[in-house]
C-alpha cells in the first residue's frame, strides 16, 4: 500500500472538487478499493472519503424510488419498497458477496467495483486495464471468469457485480454530480462501457464526478427473478446471471426485460432478445431462439467457452420459471 | 526417571478401559475453546513484543532464472525502511513434512513464479509492504516458452511402483472390468491463519513464535537453515490456525524472520499475505490417474491397477502418494501400482490434507461405482465382496478393521436403498436427485513421541510436550488421558503444548498425532502410577486412582500428599516398533451422500451426507466428530469447488485468494452425520487409537461423484465437478 492522503469533506461540492485531481479516488465502504490498494492495483495519492455526505437515503421519487449513493446493500435489499416493487433488485443484491460485505458495500461502490480478472489484481502480470499497453494476461492465460460478449482484443474482463444487472433490467438511471456542480442522469445501461481500446475506463465517470444516487422508474407488472450460477453456492461471483422481469398476458409473454451478468464488461441487455420473446407463447423452442439471438456474436477464450451453453441453459431455466412453464 | 515403550507387539490390555474415570471418549469441551473464541489465545503473529520490526518477503515476478543483483539503495530513503535482507540462508521453498533438514536454500536461483528471494524490513508493516514492492532488482529470466509448466508435456520419472502378476491378462480375462482415466486439479491447504513468525535473538539464543505443525522437526530444519545449534533455538507454536499440511515443514517466513532478527539485533515479524501463502508455500499436485479394475462374474476383484502422474519442482522428493490406499484396500492378485512425477516449474508440491488418499480414493471409488454398474450389483455389496483376507501384496494380516461394519451400519443409518441402481430416477422441480457411496480408508501411521507428566504437590497434573494442537483437539485428548490415568478431574490437568523446550512430541501431520502423542502421555502416566504405587507399597496393577486419591493394599491416600512438595515428574516415550511392520494398519469407513443437480445449470449441491468411521479408540467424541465433519467438508470442496488454476504462460497460481479459490462455504455444507464405530486396535498404539484427522477426506468426493451420476446421468472424469463440466457430460433431456 502506498502512502496516501485521507480527506473527509462534508459537502458534495467540496468532495467533487477534491476528486477532480486525477490521482484522487473517492472511497465509500472500501470493500473493493482497500483490497486493491493493498495489492497496489490502485495507488491513489489521496482518498476522498464520501461517507460524511448525506447520500444514504432511500425514498420515493414520484412513482419510482431513489436509492442514495451511500445506501448500503443491506439497507437497499431490506427496504420495503425494494422488496415489494423491485424484488429482482433485492434478490440480486442478496445473491452477492456476504452479509458482512453487504453491510459495508454501498450503491455507488457496487456500481464502480472493478473486475475480478486474476491478471488485473496481480501487478506482476500484464494487464491493459491496470497498465494500458502492457498486454492482456488473460488472453493467453486463464480466462474462466471472462467475457463472451462485447470484449475487445485489448481486454476480455467482465463487470463482476450483481446489483447493477438487476438495475439494468429495471431501466434505472445513475445520478452523477460533476466538478462544476451539475447533476446529470444517465441510463444505467450506458454507465458501464465496453473495453474497446481503452479498457482502463470501466465506466463513463470523469475526474470530479461523484455518484449521488440511482433512480428506479415506476414499478412494472410481472414476475421478477434473479438467477446466478456458480459452483460455490454463496460468496462467489457469477459465472453467468440473468435478471428477468416478465409479465404474462393471457398465456403470452407481454412486457419483458432481461439483463445478463458475468458475460461482458457491463451488465448486458439486448432488446432484440426481448422483442423476439414478446407476444409469443412460452416454449422451449422459443427460448432457444431467443438465446440464439443473444449469443449470436458470443466468443469464448478457451477456459470460458462453457459460458455460451451455460448462458443458453440459464436463460431457459429463468424463462421457464418466470412464465410458469411446466417442464 | 522415564519410561519408554516400543510398540513391538499389539497391546491388548486396553488399560484406559480399566480406569475409574470416564473422561477418555467423552465429548468433553475443549479446554482451549474459551480462550480461542474470546480472542485470548495468541496466534503466532499476535504476540505483543517490544520494538518488533516488520518484514515483508519480496518475490520473483518470473518463473525460472536468476536474480543477478538487488539494489538496496532503491528503497533506503523510504520512510521507515530498516534493511533489505538478502542472505544465502534464505529458503526458497518450504521444507517437506518430516524433512528434518533445511529445504532448498538458493534464494537467488528462481525455480517458480512467486519464489521469495529477499526480505524488506521496516518499522511498520505498511512501510515494509510498500518498500518491498518498490525494491529494484535485476534478473535474467529464462524464456518462458522453454520452461515446462504442463505435467503432461514432459517425460515423467518413475517414483514408486509395485507390480505383481499380469494385470493385462487379468483385464483380458475378466468377466467385467473398467479402465478409466481421471484428472484431479491442484488443491491449496487454505488454512485460515496465514504463515507467520516473530523471531527474537538475544545474541546467543533464538526464540521464534511461529505457526507450525511439527516443531520437533521444524527446530532441526531451522537450525540446519541457519547453521545454529538446536540448543540455541526455541520454537513456540501454542496455537495454530489450521495447517492442513502447509505448516508441516519450516517455511520461508520463519527462516527469513530469524535471519533478520539475528542480523538486526531486534525482533522481526514476518507475515505472509494471503496471496503469498497461495503462491509460495505448498500445493497438492494435480493428478492424472488411470484405474483398471478386473472382476470375476461375482464382482470379486482379480486384477487391480492404479497409475498416477503427479508433478513437483526439480529436486523435491515428495510425490503425491496417490496409490497409498490402493496398496491395501481391495484384493486382486494381479496388480500394478505406479506413481510418476513430472518435473515442472509450478510452486512446490507437498502434503495437503490427507496426501495420497484424498485424491486417490475418490477416483478409485468412482471407478468402483462404474464396476458395480456393469455388474448390476449394489455398490455397497461390491465393496463387501472385496474385503481381502490379507494384504494383497505383502500378505500381512490386517490389524483391527471396521470396513464391513462401516459399510453396513452406514448404509442402514443413511437409508441406502440396496436394489439395482439406475440414474435419472428422481426429479424435484429443476433438480435431479441421486445418491452415491464410497469406502473411506487412510493408512495409520505413528511417530516417536515424548511427553512429561508431573503430578504436583497440590494434586494438579501438568502435561508438557512440544506437540501441537492445530485445531484438532490435542489439548482436549491429552487432558482426558492424563485425567483418567491419574484419577483426577480434567479441570486439574494443565496441558502445555507447542514449546520445543518441552520433550519432543510427534508433531501434527498424517493423522498420527493423537495416537502417538496420546501414547506418550499414557506411558508417562504409567510411570507416575508406578511411582505412586511404590510409595504406597503396592503393585501398580493393584492401584486405583480416582477423585484425587490413590487406593491400594487397603490404604487410601490423597494424590497431593503422595506427590509431596517436589511432585512426581515422569517422561514417557513412545516408539514405533515391530507391530507397525507386522500388520497392515489403517482407519476405515464409508460415505453416503445425496446430491441434487440442476438440470439446466449443472450446479451440484450436496443435500445430506453421512460418514461411518472406525479409527480405533475414540479419545474425544466431540473433537473426533469435528475432525470427521471437517474432512467431509473437504470432500465437498474436492468434489465440487476446489481447484488451483495455473497460468499456462508462467506457471503462477492465478486464483490466489479465498474469493477465487473456492473452499466450500456454509451454504454448500448440509447437515453431516457422523457415525463412530466402537473399535480398539491393539496393534495401532498402546491406547488402541488410530488416525482420524484425515480419514473423513479419503473417498467422500467419490461418493458425491457417484451421486451426481445417479442423479443426472453425467459421468465425469475430472474433479472438481463444476457446472461447466456437468452440463458438458449431462445427457440432453
Ligand atoms: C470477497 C468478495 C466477494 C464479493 N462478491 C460479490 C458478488 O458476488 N457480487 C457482487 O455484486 N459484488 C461482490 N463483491 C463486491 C462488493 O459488492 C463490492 O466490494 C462493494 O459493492 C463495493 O462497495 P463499497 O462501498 O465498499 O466500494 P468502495 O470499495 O469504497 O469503492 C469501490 C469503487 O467505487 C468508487 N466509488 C465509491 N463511491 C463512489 C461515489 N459516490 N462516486 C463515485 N465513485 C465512487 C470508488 O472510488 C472505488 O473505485 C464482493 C466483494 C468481495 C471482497
Ligand atoms: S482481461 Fe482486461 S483486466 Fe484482465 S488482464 Fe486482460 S486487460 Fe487486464
Amino acid at each position: 500500500m502506498k502512502p496516501f492522503a485521507y480527506l473527509r469533506p462534508d459537502s458534495l461540492t467540496h468532495a467533487s472538487q477534491l476528486t477532480e485531481e486525477p490521482s484522487a479516488i473517492p472511497i465509500a465502504g472500501g470493500t473493493n478499493l482497500l483490497d486493491l490498494m493493498k495489492l497496489q492495483v490502485e495507488t491513489p495519492e489521496s482518498l476522498i472519503d464520501v461517507n460524511k455526505l448525506s447520500l444514504s437515503e432511500i425514498g420515493d421519487e414520484g412513482e419510482g424510488l431513489r436509492i442514495g449513493a451511500l445506501a448500503t446493500n443491506t439497507a437497499t435489499a431490506a427496504h420495503p419498497r425494494v422488496r415489494s416493487d423491485y424484488p429482482v433488485l433485492a434478490r440480486a443484491i442478496l445473491a452477492g458477496a456476504t452479509q458482512q460485505l453487504r453491510n459495508k458495500a454501498t450503491t455507488a461502490g457496487n456500481l464502480c467495483q472493478r473486475t475480478r480478472c486474476y491478471y488485473f489484481t496481480n501487478i506482476d502480470q500484464p494487464c491493459n486495464k491496470r497498465e494500458p499497453g502492457s498486454g492482456c494476461g488473460a488472453l493467453d492465460g486463464i480466462a474462466r471468469l471472462h467475457a463472451i460478449l462485447g470484449a475487445s482484443s485489448q481486454c476480455i474482463a467482465t463487470y463482476p457485480g450483481d446489483m447493477a444487472v438487476a438495475m439494468a433490467a429495471l431501466g434505472a438511471e445513475v445520478e452523477i454530480m460533476n466538478a462544476g456542480g451539475e447533476t446529470t442522469r444517465v441510463p444505467l445501461e450506458d454507465f458501464h462501457r465496453l473495453p474497446g481500446d481503452t479498457p482502463e475506463k470501466d465506466n463513463i465517470l470523469e475526474s470530479g464526478d461523484i455518484i449521488t444516487g440511482v433512480i428506479l422508474p415506476a414499478p412494472v407488472k410481472g414476475v421478477q427473478l434473479y438467477r446466478k450460477v456458480r459452483e460455490r453456492s454463496s460468496y462467489a461471483f457469477a459465472l453467468c446471471s440473468v435478471a428477468a422481469i416478465v409479465n404474462m398476458e393471457e398465456g403470452r409473454i407481454g412486457d419483458i426485460a432481461l439483463a445478463f451478468g458475468g458475460l461482458a464488461h457491463k451488465p448486458w441487455r439486448d432488446k432484440r432478445v426481448e422483442e423476439a420473446l414478446k407476444g409469443t407463447e412460452p416454449s422451449l423452442k422459443g427460448f432457444d431462439e431467443a438465446a440464439e439471438i443473444l449469443l449470436e456474436d458470443a466468443q469464448g477464450y478457451g477456459e470460458n467457452d462453457f459460458k455460451i451453453p451455460l448462458t443458453r441453459r440459464t436463460l431457459k431455466a429463468v424463462l421457464c420459471e418466470a412464465t410458469g412453464m411446466d417442464t | 526417571m522415564s519410561k519408554t515403550l516400543e510398540m513391538n507387539e499389539p497391546d491388548t490390555r486396553n488399560r484406559l478401559d480399566d480406569m475409574a474415570g470416564r473422561n477418555v471418549g467423552a465429548p468433553m469441551d475443549r479446554p482451549d475453546g474459551p480462550a480461542k473464541v474470546a480472542g485470548a489465545a495468541p496466534y503466532a503473529a499476535e504476540y505483543v513484543i517490544d520494538n518488533v520490526a516488520e518484514g515483508v518477503l519480496v518475490t520473483a515476478p518470473f518463473a525460472r532464472g536468476t536474480i543477478t543483483s538487488i539494489d538496496e539503495r532503491s528503497i533506503t530513503g523510504m520512510d521507515g525502511v530498516i534493511a533489505v535482507i538478502s542472505d544465502e540462508r534464505l529458503t526458497a521453498r518450504p521444507a517437506q513434512g518430516t524433512a528434518n533438514e533445511t529445504p532448498v536454500q538458493t534464494p537467488l536461483s528462481i525455480a517458480y513464479f512467486g519464489q521469495p528471494f529477499a526480505l524488506v524490513v521496516a518499522e511498520t508493516f505498511e512501510q515494509a509492504r510498500n518498500a518491498a514492492k518498490a525494491l529494484k532488482f535485476d534478473y535474467s529470466a529464462d524464456d518462458p516458452s522453454e520452461i515446462p509448466f504442463d505435467p503432461e508435456a514432459v517425460e515423467a520419472e518413475e517414483n514408486d511402483a509395485t507390480r505383481q502378476g499380469d494385470l493385462d491378462k487379468a483385464m483380458a480375462d475378466a468377466a467385467h472390468s473398467v479402465d478409466i482415466t481421471y484428472y484431479t486439479e491442484g488443491h491449496a491447504s487454505a488454512a485460515m491463519e496465514p504463515h507467520a513468525a516473530i523471531a527474537e535473538w538475544d545474541g546467543e539464543r533464538l526464540t521464534v513464535h511461529a505457526s507450525l505443525q511439527m516443531p520437533n522437526y521444524n527446530i532441526t530444519e531451522l537450525a540446519d537453515s541457519l547453521n545454529l545449534e538446536e540448543d540455541n533455538i526455541r520454537i513456540l507454536s501454542r496455537y495454530v490456525g489450521g495447517g492442513f499440511g502447509s505448516k508441516l515443514g519450516v517455511s520461508q517466513e520463519t527462516v527469513a524472520a530469524s535471519i533478520a532478527a539475528m542480523k538486526l539485533g531486534r525482533p522481526v515479524r514476518v507475515v505472509m499475505s494471503r496471496q503469498q501463502v497461495f503462491q509460495t508455500v505448498m500445493r497438492r499436485s494435480e493428478t492424472k490417474q488411470r484405474l483398471r479394475l478386473a472382476a470375476d462374474k461375482d464382482g470379486r476383484l482379480t486384477g487391480f491397477g492404479h497409475e498416477a502422474l503427479v508433478s513437483n519442482l526439480p529436486e523435491e522428493d515428495f510425490a503425491e502418494p496417490v496409490t497409498q490406499a490402493s496398496a491395501f484396500l481391495y484384493p486382486g492378485k494381479d496388480r500394478e501400482l505406479l506413481i510418476e512425477v513430472a518435473r515442472i516449474h509450478r510452486m512446490t508440491a507437498g502434503s495437503v490434507r490427507a496426501p495420497g488418499e484424498a485424491v486417490g480414493m475418490q477416483t478409485l471409488e468412482a471407478a468402483m461405482d462404474e464396476l458395480a454398474e456393469k455388474l448390476e450389483l449394489d455398490p455397497v455389496e461390491l465393496r463387501l465382496r472385496n474385503i481381502p483376507d490379507e494384504h494383497p501384496a505383502s500378505g500381512l494380516p490386517y490389524s483391527s478393521r471396521k470396513m464391513e461394519e462401516a459399510l453396513k451400519q452406514g448404509a442402514e443409518a443413511f437409508g441406502w436403498h440396496s436394489g439395482p441402481r439406475k440414474p435419472r430416477q428422481k426429479r424435484e422441480g429443476e433438480w435431479w436427485i441421486g445418491t452415491g457411496m464410497a469406502t473411506a480408508a487412510r493408512i495409520h501411521n505413528v511417530g516417536e513421541a515424548e511427553a512429561r507428566v508431573t503430578l504436583n504437590g497440590d494434586g494438579t497434573v501438568l502435561v508438557e510436550t512440544d506437540m501441537t494442537d492445530i485445531g484438532t483437539g490435542t489439548y482436549s485428548i491429552l487432558t482426558q488421558i492424563a485425567a483418567d490415568m491419574l484419577g483426577v478431574e480434567p479441570a486439574k490437568v494443565l496441558v502445555d503444548l507447542g514449546d520445543t523446550n518441552h520433550p519432543r512430541g510427534p508433531g501434527s501431520g498424517g493423522s498420527w498425532g493423537a495416537a502417538s502423542s496420546g501414547s506418550s502421555v499414557f506411558i508417562a502416566c504409567e510411570a507416575v502410577r508406578k511411582a505412586i504405587a511404590e510409595k504406597l507399597g503396592v503393585e501398580e496393577a493393584d492401584l486405583e486412582l480416582s477423585g484425587g486419591t490413590a487406593k491400594g493394599g487397603g490404604q487410601e491416600k490423597l494424590l497431593s500428599e503422595l506427590a509431596g512438595n517436589e511432585g512426581i515428574a515422569k517422561t514417557g516415550t513412545f516408539k514405533p516398533g515391530d507391530a507397525q511392520d507386522d500388520y497392515a494398519m489403517a482407519s476405515y469407513g464409508a460415505f453416503f451422500s445425496e446430491v441434487a443437480v440442476n438440470r439446466w445449470t449443472g450446479e451440484a449441491r450436496v443435500r445430506r451426507m453421512l460418514g461411518a468411521f472406525g479409527f480405533g479408540r475414540v479419545l474425544n467424541a466431540k473433537t473426533a466428530r469435528s475432525q470427521c465433519i471437517g474432512g467431509m467438508t473437504w470432500c465437498i470442496g474436492a468434489a465440487l469447488t476446489e481447484s488451483l488454476l495455473f497460468d499456462p504462460v508462467d506457471g503462477h497460481v492465478v486464483n490466489c485468494d479465498l474469493a477465487e479459490y473456492h473452499v466450500p462455504v456454509h451454504r454448500d455444507v448440509p447437515h453431516l452425520d457422523v457415525l463412530m464405530i466402537e473399535e480398539r486396535d491393539p496393534a495401532a498404539s498402546p491406547i488402541q487409537a488410530k488416525g482420524v484427522g484425515e480419514l473423513g477426506i479419503c473417498g467422500g468426493a467419490g461418493a458425491i461423484a457417484n451421486a451426481i451420476y445417479n442423479a443426472c446421468g453425467a459421468r465425469l472424469y475430472e474433479f472438481p465437478m463444476t457446472p461447466d463440466r456437468i452440463i458438458a457430460a449431462m445427457p440432453e433431456d
